[in-house]
């Protein structure tokens, strides 16, 4: 009956958001007064999940999982979910995980909720809160079925630390082949760059940059903040910077602490896929950009000015306080 | 080959966006329709196989009446004919089951839908339908093309990109790239006048539960004003970074 997780991770390295599922099943256990199982694929130590209140891992270890396959993912979810005869399973936003949950769901008879928003609003009726209409408004959600699939947005909940005592099982569920006929054949990834989906900050530049040759400055902004830099549809249109870069309502949505816009003007578009950032800052020459309406902080004023100025302010505030 | 292309009736990006009845119902009042963005990549890309290797293409939406003239734009931008199950789409797994009946019956090899409506942002029907009919399917795709029943595909992953090959059938969750944005088709007089004679078969459901239920609705909060520094006050914004906000 315990509640399970798929605890994420790459290259045997938990990612973050595997500790903020965890803290948020954690959370609703003590509710439903259960305990939360995390099943993990190629994972190397799991005791860190440990300290944020995973009681039990299933760990899966099979090189056939090298690469993400969802189907063969969702039956090993789905196979951990009936070993541990789950009623709640919770995903996270990743690519990877909102490409199997719906997969999950199916085999499983559950109702699936995504882009959910902080904890269950009522455990019976299973109510969610989750953010529909691009960000534009929340929608409360039942879910009816007797097996409930969440898959809660990134930074929705943060990460709770809570040491539990954790037992280790090695479990084998059975693949199918015909999973594999889905077959990766190659992987371009960006390497020593934070991306996006990680990050606790991202920078983005606009038009308003001019150019591709003017990306420097917003690099070494990102730089000194560890964040990973993103840009509006138009710059990614125009080729100055790559299509993974592009955020907005048709390319990545954005949920992190802080997002800083330089040069962005704000179209409805752009703001959907970045709206649920929580600290948003905004440097333009046009005082009446409709970036300012959703900002918290903003400059008016030259990017080509400030950024350099803003880059050296934050390396003396980091050597100052770190 | 056949292809199935599966539309979401949502309204335009710039509505406003209001309930009324007490929070339980979108306003459709003054509300543009519009083919779901996601679903608008595919649907071009499809017109693209229909054009360069003689694929049939039909569209499909799950909805009342009132959402026929998002299909008809979809048969004047070319498909050959529409299907339109006469239902609410209230729910993912009540619309995967409707279309996973559509496929069934009409043996489509390639179903292409967009990876997420951009009204409920559920991102489950693509999924789910792969799911019951037990195809192939990849979601968040980027680039697709054919040679017989093998297909290439790209899928945007965090950081980067995957290449896949994948047998048909075949089911997509397509995003932008599929096609680009500059090559989106506007449907044109001749599309227009033509899209009236082409078959639009309308279909009664088939007996699905309903998973979930929309309870609700809620607005964000109202936003407090933006505070505003000089350029000449870079301090003063690290500082409210720092102490108020927080985050660095």
């Amino acid at each position: 009956m315990s509640l399970l997780i798929y605890a994420e991770s790459a290259d045997g390295k938990f990612k973050k958001v595997a500790f903020e599922l965890a803290s948020y099943a954690k959370n609703v256990a003590d509710s439903l007064g259960t305990t939360v199982t995390a099943v993990t694929v190629n994972a190397g130590n799991v005791s860190e999940l440990a300290n944020y209140g995973v009681s039990k891992v299933l760990k899966v270890s099979n090189d056939k999982l090298n690469n993400f396959n969802a189907k063969a993912y969702a039956d090993v979810v789905k196979q951990a979910a009936q070993k541990e005869a789950s009623k709640v399973i919770v995903l996270s936003s990743t690519t990877d995980s909102l490409y199997l949950a719906p997969l999950v769901a199916v085999g499983l008879d559950a109702g699936f909720a995504s882009n959910v928003v902080g904890l269950p609003l009522s455990t019976s009726p299973f109510q969610v809160k989750r953010t529909a209409f691009s960000n534009k408004a929340f929608n409360i959600t039942e879910i009816s079925t007797d097996i409930k699939v969440v898959s809660i947005g990134k930074n929705s909940f943060g990460l709770v630390e809570n040491s539990t005592s954790l037992s280790e099982e090695d479990f084998a569920p059975s693949l199918n082949d015909v999973d594999f006929n889905v077959k990766v054949e190659s992987v371009e990834k960006t390497t020593g760059k934070v991306t996006i989906a990680d990050a606790d900050i991202v920078v983005s530049g606009g038009r308003g940059l001019k150019g591709p040759e003017n990306w420097g400055m917003l690099e070494e902004l990102a730089t000194v903040l560890g964040a990973a830099t993103a840009c509006s549809k138009p710059v990614s249109d125009l080729g100055w910077r790559p299509h993974s870069e592009h955020v907005g309502q048709t390319g990545k949505p954005v949920a992190t602490n802080l997002y800083i816009a330089v040069g962005i003007s704000g179209a409805i578009q752009h703001i959907a896929g970045i709206n649920s950032s929580k600290v948003k800052v905004v440097i333009n020459t046009d005082a009446e950009a409709p970036f300012f309406k959703v900002a918290d902080y903003g400059i008016v004023g030259d990017a080509f000015d400030i950024l350099p100025k803003l880059t050296q302010k934050l390396k003396e505030f980091k050597a100052n306080n770190s | 080959m056949k292809i199935l292309v599966c539309i979401s009736h949502v309204p335009d990006t710039t509505s406003k966006i209001n309930f009324v009845n007490g929070d339980s119902e979108f306003d459709t009042n003054g509300v543009q329709y519009v083919i779901n963005p996601n679903d608008e990549f595919g649907l071009t890309r499809a017109i693209w196989f229909q054009e360069q290797q003689g694929a049939n293409v039909t569209v499909v939406n799950v909805g009342g009446a009132d959402t026929e003239p998002t299909l008809r734009k979809a048969l004047a931008i070319g498909a050959n004919e529409a299907i339109r199950v006469n239902a609410a789409a209230t729910d993912g797994f009540f619309v995967a089951k409707q279309l996973a009946e559509v496929v069934k019956s009409g043996n489509y090899d390639l179903v292409i839908c967009g990876k997420e409506s951009l009204d409920y942002n559920g991102g489950m029907v693509p999924g789910m339908l792969a799911g019951l009919l037990n195809f192939n399917f990849v979601n968040s795709c980027t680039e697709l093309t054919v040679d017989g029943t093998s297909a290439k595909v790209s899928r945007e992953i965090d950081g980067g990109k995957e290449t896949i090959s994948a047998s048909l059938p075949l089911v997509i969750g397509g995003q932008k790239g599929l096609v680009e944005e500059k090559d989106l088709r506007i449907p044109n007089m001749r599309g227009i006048m033509t899209a009236r004679t082409k078959v639009l078969t309308v279909l009664e459901p088939v007996a699905a539960e309903n998973n979930t239920k929309a309870v609700k609705f809620e607005k964000p909060a109202p936003k407090s004003a933006v505070k505003l520094f000089s350029a000449d006050d870079l301090e003063g914004l690290v500082n409210a970074l720092h102490n108020e906000a927080k985050v660095i």
